[in-house]
């Protein structure tokens, strides 16, 4: 797999970055060279694994759907963005 | 640890500790001195000691917290841009359990921004310099709570353990640091980077506070449904007869000096009467890469969260949303963090999944199962914990691959869930510190630090 400055764009696109001309070089090369690094496991046969995503000895943990408690108040998270109005958090046009 | 009591004052305590933080400014330690937080707080807890009050198992004691800790004192940063001005009103449990215990939070730590590094260099706020050579890295991504406790600052430090990321740097500098069973401290109000393998742990002098310190902050939290019941204190220490030593890691790329550590370390054993025994893990050569795969996958999804709405930087002059979260996240975020975005996307998007991530996630079943079969013929590994001693500021920042090769050693403990405990092993002829890992099964934490005290 190649990375071109394509490919930058369209990963910036899933990242929602903006990403500069000067940027999407240093990212080609650095990108390029942890992919071919990744791609090591190409070598290893794994067909007949089966897949592991987590580790903890987990199963589902249920409770009631009920708040327990609240670490903060509504007026507290909604004072940590930087504009508000009318009890909401203000961002600039949508559409 | 030297705690308060009515003659050694929490405020002589503090003072001293604040002291020293100044003192060793040029070492890039910390994000945030809490001067007159820590001394109202440790007046608080002398006026108590002198109200004849038990204060608890850490009256009085200083110390530093990675900033990435939630609590309403000073900013929780990351060291990232993007969340500078985020004062969170919300405390993490791993904070709270160490307070009510008496101790004291005297500043938040510098790491790698988000923890993405092994360094402390992808800072926003510039590289922590290492306490036994300024021109060399701390480690990381915790670098800051090593050098702390290093300097003799502080009596502790927390970290938090993606992929080496406490036990890097406490080799690096000479201390003691663990990484514990995943699940074993709850991480709830704990800036996230990769779910499915960050830990929170410690940077400690002694293994007997390290003991300590798990003792007070292990357990269940309604908080984070992913911790373990109440193991911990509760373990039976395991009286340990063979120790392993994996045969892949000795090998040309590890320095010499490492290993001559390891090898005087397992003299040491053997005069004690322990049995070395040499164990095959060939899959944990992939493991990096794997890690380098399943890593990115989460952080692009944890990460996905900042996006200058809802709390920290905000770009300026966007003209639309679109257009905000763009130049927001372009600005807020260091070059490593969107390096492991973009590979996080690129591992999961369509075409490429089953290729990068689903493999790795295959290569991480392989590793799970080594460390078992290890395990069988062993009671623990006693490993390298990184490849070279701590390396030049400047000398790996600019190249990722050379950065990550750093954790070729440390990861597979987090993509197997066990634990590593980091003890110091000497040093090299230039005055540079070495250290190699303790490692065990899962649940064996408490065992692990008590027979670490055989390697002293």
């Amino acid at each position: 797999m190649e990375i071109n400055c394509e490919t930058i764009k369209h990963l910036a696109d899933l990242s929602n970055f903006s990403v500069s001309d000067t940027q999407s070089k240093s990212l080609e090369k650095d990108l390029g060279e942890i992919l071919k690094y990744i791609s090591q496991l190409d070598e290893i046969d794994v067909d007949d694994v089966e897949p592991t995503y987590q580790v903890f000895e987990m199963e589902n943990v249920w409770r009631a759907d009920e708040i327990l408690e609240q670490d903060a108040t509504r007026e507290e998270l909604l004072a940590l963005s930087k504009e508000q109005k009318d009890n909401q958090v203000k961002v600039p046009k949508v559409l | 640890m030297k705690t308060a009591n009515k003659t050694v004052t929490a405020v002589r305590l503090v003072e001293d500790a604040l002291k020293k933080a100044h003192e060793f400014e040029d070492y890039n330690i910390f994000t945030f001195i809490d001067d007159e937080g820590a001394l109202a707080r440790a007046r608080e807890i002398d006026a108590r000691i002198a109200a004849g009050e038990d204060v608890g198992r850490l009256a009085g004691v200083p110390y530093a917290l990675k900033d990435n800790f939630l609590t309403p004192r000073g900013e929780t940063t990351a060291s990232a841009h993007i969340l500078q001005g985020f004062s969170s009103p919300v405390t993490a449990t791993a904070v709270e359990k160490l307070e009510k215990e008496g101790a004291i939070m005297i500043g938040r730590t510098n790491l790698d921004a988000f923890a993405h590094g092994s360094s402390t260099e992808n800072s926003y706020f510039g590289p922590t310099l290492n306490s036994h050579d300024k021109e060399r890295v701390a480690g990381g991504s915790s670098g800051g709570s090593a050098v702390a406790v290093a300097l003799d600052i502080v009596e502790f430090a927390t970290g938090t353990d993606t992929g080496g990321s406490i036990r890097q740097p406490a080799s690096f500098n000479g201390i003691y640091g663990l990484k514990p069973t995943y699940g074993c401290i709850s991480r709830y109000g704990v800036v996230a980077m990769a779910s499915s393998t960050d830990c929170i742990g410690f940077f400690t002098k002694t293994p007997d506070d390290m003991n300590l310190l798990m003792e007070i902050a292990s357990g269940k939290d309604s908080k984070d449904l992913t911790t373990l019941d109440d193991y911990y204190n509760d373990s039976e220490i395991k009286k340990a007869k063979k120790i392993g030593v994996i045969k892949d890691f000795d090998n040309d790329s590890v320095a010499p000096e490492i290993r001559k550590a390891l090898k005087d370390k397992c003299d040491l054993l053997k005069s004690k009467g322990y049995e070395i025994v040499e164990v095959e893990m060939p899959a944990l050569k992939y493991a990096l890469a794997a890690y380098y795969i399943i890593v990115p996958a989460e952080i692009t999804s944890n990460l996905s969260r900042y996006d200058g709405v809802r709390y920290g930087f905000r770009s300026e002059d966007s003209k639309d949303l679109e257009k905000l979260y763009a130049n927001t996240r372009d600005e807020g975020f260091m070059p490593e963090n969107k390096r492991r975005i973009m590979i996080g996307n690129f591992v999961l998007s369509s075409g490429f999944y089953d290729a990068y991530f689903l493999k790795a996630a295959k290569v991480r079943t392989l590793i799970v199962q080594e460390y078992e079969k290890a395990f069988k013929a062993c009671d623990f590994l006693l490993t390298p914990v990184a490849p070279n001693p701590a390396f030049k500021l400047g000398e790996k920042v600019n190249d990722p691959v050379a950065m990550y090769l750093e954790d070729m050693m440390s990861v597979s403990l987090n993509l197997a869930g066990v634990p590593g405990l980091a003890i110091p092993a000497g040093e090299t002829a230039e005055g540079l510190t070495l250290g190699l890992q303790l490692v065990g099964p899962r649940r064996s934490d408490k065992s692990l630090i008590e027979f670490s005290k055989e390697l002293i």
